[in-house]
């Protein structure tokens, strides 16, 4: 009784909250659902050749894979870095720790806000301007130039800001479950420290990190919507090249238009999409697989 | 002295705890304003940033006899927001909507007007009362109308040597000048928004060319060499380094011009108070200008009151919608003037206003009703998106307009026949 007492409200809201709107959302894809959430006109597949068959959201899937893209090795590097240098601290580890982890803390609405308002706006004053300005540089609009696409640079690094503290304290715990003793036994065997013992000690000792760190990098950039939404938009819309799908689905099925037949068919195909990505990752990485 | 909480115990206190908080929210602030008899209606509002809106819109509702009205003062995303809460029955009675669009009418979300209007259909301004005419019936009453207007500093423009523009050719050699003039000081031409004019500017360099987004027998109205001649000036801008882009906010607030950053700058009628405060007379407004054989051009459109066909009190929300928008002259009048600037729906309250017969005021009136243009109502979404898609790529990325519009043409066709089933 008290195992049903504690995970009953749980399992309730998951099937209410979760389950219920995901099987609805299926059987929307079917219909032809303008501005309503009980149609009644059948529609088949169309609803899916139609988002297909869209330019704007097959390009927002080609922006999502470029984003993940950037995102996924740029995180690993850069928290695995800080994890690594963290962990070789002698002093004022749990202070660094601390400092490194406090973005996670921040939510990505305030974070993309203060990078496109403060950081990186176009103008004279603005924290990345006057810096440059410093050295004789011009201005730059770093959120408007698709010549070069500085935008990406904008987007990437809030978030890199906003999640290596969180990546970094799994590859903290990784790399303290490391014996001491295969380190002292490598430097017996001759290794030098530095990249010798990172390759081939650090490294294999962190797979079953490093699984699970890539995992959820890639389900992270698949599902980006705040940073894209708080940093490019405006009340009007959205550019078309830095378009994620899941703004876009936004747009479809809440916007003005209130498609929820063909945003629901696009909701499928991306979740589909992240599933296949996930189960190909997780045979690639031999996730689960029993250590040898 | 300490004493062991026991599990029970815990859980006891939780649920009083819990329960508490339930009954003490249930006798909490409702936001409920109405004072009169009869049923309780619910009316949403999008956030105003004018002090004083909420309270005049509150004061209106206190004062409504025949039902009590709750208003709803909503930040955030306002239109997702309705449109979200039309699909359930926990959403408005009475709502502002910017629209309503198509789909929503033929949705069956909005119960139809006309009869309420009726008294006074003659007297609103045509314009922006089209876009809520569907099948002969007025599905929205127009509350207030905004327009937006070319913002230029008078003294930078003199110093450049510069005169007001008044075609598209001139716009592009002003805002040139003004760039090269003042590039010591990193003021720009002109900013037409931080994305260089694709969201806002819309289908207005296609009035001023003297096209259109739709014609009036429904069909794509910018088939037409003159819509990638004059869009292509619009990227002329932008390749010359013109235009300012990525101001902190963005077209529709007036800082950037105020603070100095542009010569000109496209804004709304809203911030006019705003510039005259910063400015005193240094500013001028003009219209968008005129392209070829076309006419200086404006948009206007109207924030309006519509009612949820969801509603459990339709009658009683169409008679308060009456009440408020279309007998209330008075209302009409403060909500348009006494707070923000915006010109009122009714014509003749708008010709007899004292805050809009002199001056820029008078001048944007007068652009209003002589080159205004609303978004048709068949301009759906779909077709907008793909429109600004397009000019996004034509002014940032440099496609070319010609075949960037035979796309969207073809969208809008097919737009076109789904929405007219």
């Amino acid at each position: 009784m008290w195992f049903w007492a504690f995970v009953g409200p749980f399992a309730i809201g998951l099937g209410l909250f979760t389950y219920v709107p995901l099987a609805w959302s299926v059987y929307l894809s079917f219909f032809d659902a303008h501005n309503t959430v009980t149609p009644t006109d059948f529609v088949g597949l169309d609803n899916y050749t139609a988002m297909l068959g869209d330019d704007a959201f097959v390009s927002s899937l080609g922006t999502f894979l470029l984003f993940t893209a950037f995102i996924v090795p740029a995180t690993y590097v850069l928290s695995l870095g800080l994890a690594l240098m963290v962990n070789r601290l002698r002093f004022a580890q749990a202070f660094f720790r601390s400092v490194f982890f406090l973005p996670t803390a921040c939510s990505y609405v305030v974070a993309a806000l203060i990078w496109k308002l403060s950081i990186f706006n176009g103008v004279r004053f603005g924290l990345a301007n006057t810096v440059l300005g410093w050295f004789g540089a011009d201005q730059t609009a770093w959120l408007s130039t698709t010549d070069p696409p500085w935008y990406w640079l904008v987007i990437v690094t809030v978030r890199l800001w906003l999640q290596a503290g969180f990546f970094m304290i799994l590859f903290l715990a990784g790399l303290q479950r490391i014996s001491p003793r295969l380190y002292e036994a490598a430097a017996v065997d001759g290794a030098r420290p530095g990249w010798q013992t990172l390759r081939y000690i650090t490294l294999p000792q962190l797979r079953a990190t490093s699984v699970a760190v890539v995992l959820l990098l890639v389900i992270n950039a698949f599902q980006a919507f705040d940073e894209f939404y708080n940093l490019m938009s405006d009340a009007r819309g959205y550019p078309p090249y830095a378009r994620p799908p899941l703004v876009y689905l936004y747009y479809t099925a809440l916007g003005q238009e209130q498609n929820l037949g063909l945003g629901s068919a696009g909701a499928v195909i991306l979740a589909l999409i992240i599933a296949v990505a996930t189960v190909v990752q997780a045979r690639w990485f031999g996730l689960g697989r029993k250590e040898d | 002295m300490t004493r062991d909480i026991g599990r029970r115990r815990l859980l006891g206190v939780a649920g009083g705890a819990a329960l508490t908080a339930v009954l003490a929210a249930c006798g909490s602030n409702t936001g409920r304003n109405g004072k009169g008899s009869g049923p309780e209606l619910s009316q949403w509002y999008h956030q105003y940033g004018e002090p004083g809106t909420e309270q005049a819109v509150k004061r209106y509702a206190a004062a409504y006899g025949k039902a009590r009205v709750t208003v709803q003062w909503r930040p955030g995303d306002y239109d997702r927001q309705t449109a979200a809460a039309l699909l359930t029955d926990s959403g408005p009675d009475v709502f502002e909507v910017n629209g309503p669009k198509l789909d929503q009418i033929k949705g069956g979300q909005v119960v139809d007007l006309t009869a309420e209007i009726a008294s006074a259909r003659d007297d609103f301004n045509q314009a922006v009362l089209a876009p809520k005419i569907w099948q002969d019936k007025v599905w929205a009453v127009p509350q207030t109308i905004d327009t937006q207007l070319l913002f230029y500093r008078k003294s930078l423009l003199k110093a450049a040597g510069v005169e007001p523009p008044r075609s598209v050719d001139e716009l592009v050699e002003a805002a040139k000048a003004l760039t090269a003039r003042h590039r010591k000081d990193k003021v720009k031409g002109l900013f037409l928004g931080n994305d260089g004019g694709a969201a806002v500017l819309g289908g207005t360099p296609l009035f001023a060319a003297g096209l259109s987004l739709i014609t009036e027998d429904g069909k794509v109205g910018f088939d037409d060499p003159a819509a990638a001649r004059v869009l292509g000036k619009i990227r002329q801008l932008y390749a010359d380094e013109s235009l300012l882009l990525g101001a902190p906010t963005d077209w529709s607030a007036p800082a950037a011009f105020v603070q100095g950053l542009t010569a000109m700058q496209w804004s709304g009628l809203w911030a006019l108070p705003q510039v005259r405060k910063a400015l005193g007379d240094d500013f001028g407004v003009l219209p968008f200008p005129k392209d070829g054989a076309g006419k200086p051009a404006v948009p206007v459109g109207a924030y309006s009151s519509a009612v949820s066909a969801r509603s459990k009190h339709r009658a009683e929300a169409k008679a308060f919608v009456k009440w408020l928008w279309v007998d209330g002259t008075d209302k009409q009048e403060d909500f348009a003037l006494a707070y923000g600037f915006h010109i009122p729906a009714r014509t003749s309250l708008a010709k007899k206003a004292k805050q809009l017969r002199e001056g820029a005021a008078a001048d944007a009136v007068s652009y209003a009703t002589q080159y205004g243009h609303a978004e048709p109502l068949l301009w759906t979404t779909p077709s907008s998106t793909a429109y600004q898609d397009a000019l996004n790529r034509i002014i940032k990325g440099g496609a070319n307009p010609e075949s960037e519009l035979k796309g969207v043409v073809r969208k809008v066709e097919a737009e076109l026949q789904r929405a007219k089933k």
